[in-house]
């Protein structure tokens, strides 16, 4: 692989205090863990409810109940994140911080709160909650993942979806999420990209810019093992 | 008794029996839910009858209930009626007040459970550990839990409460209560109350105490206290533990002050708490095939971290099992919250239906692992292995092994 590679790869973990019910952390430490091996410097700075939204390559924004994700959101409103990601800041969101970038999501207490409004994108609250596995296509490949959620996302004109689904709800039982070149969004929980190695890399490769070598580990395994499962 | 009632609920008693002998015999499951079952559905007030006019204490939280529940029934002296195989749902509660006539009970309770069962047993002290993230994808969300016993409590004026005053969630839940001993004891694991229960701004916490800017806090009137010494009720109690770690520490704390009030003498309750060396199989050495393991159950983030930090760094051999069955929840993701990368300079063996989660998370971890597909090519260690194991993979290793 190209060895002039010197980039630094500095991850924005956001509010993991409030964004992080399903192990999302785990995100982080999977870009950060396969960059370097690809020989790229990596950093995760956990952006702690008291701190300034830093400078990073990519953000990452997790999951949280309801209480914690309205906070979450008045916070990031506060902050520069907006304006950051509005000048081409990468991030990575799923589920409350998939409806968090949306225009408004429904929590407890308020059927509309204001999202950041970043992407043309609605939830409201679904009629039962959506709880087990996830598979949705992207591009030709398979997804695996875990949802627990109980938002109903509709995309506005123009907002392409992550994928479709194959198995269990996403945003409506036909699409999960939502991907712009800058962002990507889905439904499916926690350590998304523990279980998709491809994804991660997917991910990767824009941030950095770079055509990544393969990283052969026993996530590919698990990969296989999932996808074997639930295409089933 | 009238005995329309008392005719009934003697079939019902009479059917736990005999379904749990013939499920023994017929060894399918430990003998003691399946009965339960068939007598709730018998009599549906057969959880009231049977606790009536007994001493009841009940305890619940996400971690360290079933370790409590064995402090206290032990602690109390004598026969104690208990549920001390973790089968802590209204058919498991049942199952342990037929088994045992003892007047006194403690019982451990599934926190999604412990309004109705409150309200069945009319139990008088409740004992509140900690409230922290646990299978998520079936009970929700903690918050909502602590709401629901926020209600109860509120409510239920002639219960004494046992709380963690260091656990913002269970504060919140038990503040109505007209009378709460709270526990001033170490409680790490915050993480899941970072915002207020009361208002959603940020708590502010420091090595002692916590606040909201709204006035939430942490409780003044302290019963318990567990630094350096424990001093329960204002009195103070040389607490030695044969059981490992700091959790279990207050785990005992509160136990203790839930036996101070009703009334056991503390000086012969602490002595036999730290004489307790297993609880329902954990901590205790087994044998498998040439293998010695020491076994552990760990369920959670919070219960995980606080197991790992009881382990020596030596290098040693670990095996870790898991699952993610139906009681385990579904969705291993949790694994992520766990701080598996104390475990480097160890190498760890990845047992159970989600070893490959595991081990991916150890690669990511930079952990030494080995996926175990075949279990005759474990290397055997000179001492004990720890071998951590989530709740259906515990059971399992449970079943497999045999006491040492």
């Amino acid at each position: 692989m190209a060895n002039k590679v010197a980039r630094v790869l500095t991850i924005g973990l956001i509010y993991p205090e409030l964004l992080g019910t399903y192990g999302d952390g785990g995100n982080a430490l999977v870009l950060a863990e396969r960059a370097r091996r690809r020989n790229v410097n990596a950093e995760i700075i956990n952006v702690g409810i008291d701190d300034e939204v830093p400078g990073a390559s990519i953000y990452l924004l997790g999951g949280g109940e309801d209480g914690p994700q309205r906070l979450g959101a008045d916070l990031l409103r506060r902050s520069s994140f907006s304006s950051r990601v509005r000048d081409g800041g990468y991030v990575l969101a799923v589920c409350a911080g998939l409806q968090i970038l949306g225009t408004s999501f429904a929590v407890e207490g308020d059927d509309e709160f204001e999202g950041l409004g970043l992407v043309d994108i609605k939830t409201h609250r679904g009629e039962s909650r959506s709880v087990g596995d996830l598979l949705v296509r992207r591009n030709g490949r398979l997804l695996v993942g875990f949802e627990n959620h109980g938002g109903r996302t509709t995309l506005g004109p123009g907002v392409e979806a992550l994928g479709t689904v194959e198995r269990g709800r996403g945003n409506d039982g036909a699409v999960d999420g939502f991907a712009t070149s800058t962002l990507w969004a889905s439904y499916a929980h926690g350590p998304v990209l523990a279980m998709n190695p491809w994804f991660a890399d997917e991910v990767l490769e824009r941030v950095l810019g770079l055509e990544l070598e393969p990283l052969a580990t026993v996530a590919d395994q698990l990969y296989e093992e999932r996808r074997a499962l639930l295409a089933r | 008794m009238p005995s329309g009632s008392s005719f009934r609920d003697d079939i019902a008693r009479r059917a736990v029996v005999t379904v749990n002998f013939l499920s023994r015999l017929t060894s399918r499951g430990g003998g003691t839910v399946v009965g339960g079952r068939v007598g709730l559905a018998l009599a549906p007030e057969l959880l009231a009858d049977l606790a009536h006019r007994r001493d009841v204490i009940l305890v619940s939280g996400t971690n360290g209930k079933t370790t409590t529940s064995a402090m206290i029934a032990a602690g109390w002296g004598g026969a104690v009626a208990t549920n001390d195989t973790g089968s802590n749902m209204p058919a498991g509660l049942v199952a342990a007040l037929v088994a045992s006539k003892s007047h006194s009970a403690v019982l451990e309770v599934d926190e999604s459970w412990l309004p109705d069962v409150t309200q069945a047993t009319g139990a008088r002290t409740i004992t509140l550990l900690n409230l922290s993230r646990d299978q998520l994808d079936r009970a929700n969300e903690v918050r909502r839990i602590a709401d629901r016993w926020r209600a109860l409590l509120a409510n239920a004026r002639e219960s004494q409460v046992i709380a963690n005053a260091n656990d913002p969630l269970v504060v919140y839940a038990a503040e109505l209560a007209t009378s709460v001993a709270w526990c001033d004891v170490p409680t790490p694991w915050t993480t899941d109350a970072v915002s207020c229960p009361h208002c959603t701004q940020p708590l502010h916490f420091t090595e002692s105490s916590w606040w909201c800017d709204c006035g939430f806090a942490k409780p003044n009137n302290i019963a318990t206290t567990l630094r350096d010494n424990l001093v329960v009720r204002g009195t103070p109690l040389a607490l030695d533990l044969k059981l490992p770690g700091a959790f279990n520490q207050a785990n005992a704390a509160m136990a203790l002050t839930a036996l101070s009030l009703v009334g056991v003498d503390l000086a012969l309750a602490v002595a036999r708490v730290n004489a307790l060396t297993s609880v329902a199989g954990r901590y205790s050495v087994r044998r498998w095939r040439s293998h010695r393991f020491r076994l552990l159950l760990a369920k959670n983030p919070a219960g995980f971290a606080a197991m790992l930090l009881t382990l020596e760094r030596d290098g040693s051999n670990v095996w870790v099992a898991i699952n993610a069955r139906v009681a385990d929840g579904h969705d291993p993701s949790w694994l992520y919250d766990v701080p598996f990368e104390l475990l480097r300079g160890h190498r760890v063996f990845c047992f159970g239906d989600r070893r490959l989660d595991l081990a991916t998370r150890l690669e990511y971890a930079n952990v030494d692992y080995v996926v175990v597909n075949d279990d005759s090519s474990i290397p055997v260690s000179a001492v004990p292995v720890a071998l951590l194991a989530n709740y259906t993979a515990f059971q399992e290793w449970r079943t497999r092994s045999r006491a040492c």
